[in-house]
């Protein structure tokens, strides 16, 4: 996308005991383009969506998600993991034209 | 007197036929949702266990319906779940999302918002670290399709 997005990513708490569940709560801005559409002409408008989201922390893959054009735009994503070790919570949202969002926060495990 | 007249009668028996037929229609599963179901467990049969689905009964616009999809598990190295599929019967394309879960996430929970065309069968299969398919569905009720064009 031309234009840079920024998600908005919320972790219920950036200090963390090890072994305890973080939750984390992301919204990203996406048109999530069925392909069933058609424009005023008729054409069909094709698809666009986000089909694959990412997340890891500190380098390690700890949930992942493949979306269909089902998923609503602007898609929604809650999820948790186990606090391991401290580090960035990258997450990464992956287009259908291959470019990617980014956005990145940071857990301390104590 | 008459309380209540022949015609109340008729119309109020007419519209719980109404209501009574509208209840029963199954939703249609036209869709590829069984093709995708066997390519996901290769064939093996998926018991109704452990999976909880959390979906409005009703959902007003099908354009953004919350879905939670849980699934117990210890979620340790012994025992966990590696993936949720998750199917919309009544929709173009049954494929609503995957989820990837590892021991590092902790919790097989996810949540996000599908859109659903209308009133269909939303069903999830997981399948967990040992082979095992377990599997559950819930019927959601769409005032508003969500795949309009």
């Amino acid at each position: 996308m031309a234009t840079a997005v920024k998600p908005r990513i919320k972790l219920d708490k950036k200090e963390a005991k090890k072994g305890d569940i973080v939750e984390v709560k992301a919204l990203v801005a996406h048109i999530m383009e069925t392909g069933q559409r058609k424009d005023a002409q008729g054409n069909t408008i094709p698809r666009k969506i986000i089909k694959k989201f990412v997340c890891t922390v500190a380098g390690k893959q700890v949930f992942a998600a493949d979306f269909e054009p089902a998923v609503s735009a602007n898609p929604y994503i809650q999820f948790k993991f186990k606090a391991t070790e401290s580090g960035p919570v990258v997450l990464t949202w992956t287009d259908d034209d291959g470019s990617t969002i980014m956005g990145e926060e940071t857990i301390t495990v104590t | 007197m008459i309380g209540v007249s022949r015609r109340q009668v008729l119309a109020g028996s007419a519209g719980a036929l109404a209501i009574a037929a509208f209840g029963v229609a199954p939703a249609q599963a036209a869709n590829n949702a069984q093709d995708l179901i066997k390519a996901f467990t290769g064939g093996k049969p998926a018991t109704e266990a452990k999976v909880k689905l959390d979906l409005p009964e009703i959902a007003e616009n099908g354009n953004t319906v919350p879905m939670t999809v849980t699934v117990e598990s210890p979620m340790t190295e012994a025992s966990h779940v590696t993936e949720v599929l998750v199917l919309a019967d009544g929709n173009p394309n049954a494929g609503v999302a995957t989820f990837h879960f590892s021991p590092a996430s902790g919790v097989a929970e996810a949540n996000t918002r599908i859109r659903l065309a209308a009133t269909q069968n939303i069903i999830a299969v997981a399948k967990m670290n040992d082979g095992s398919f377990v599997t559950a569905s819930k019927q959601v009720k769409v005032t508003i399709g969500g795949c309009g064009g």
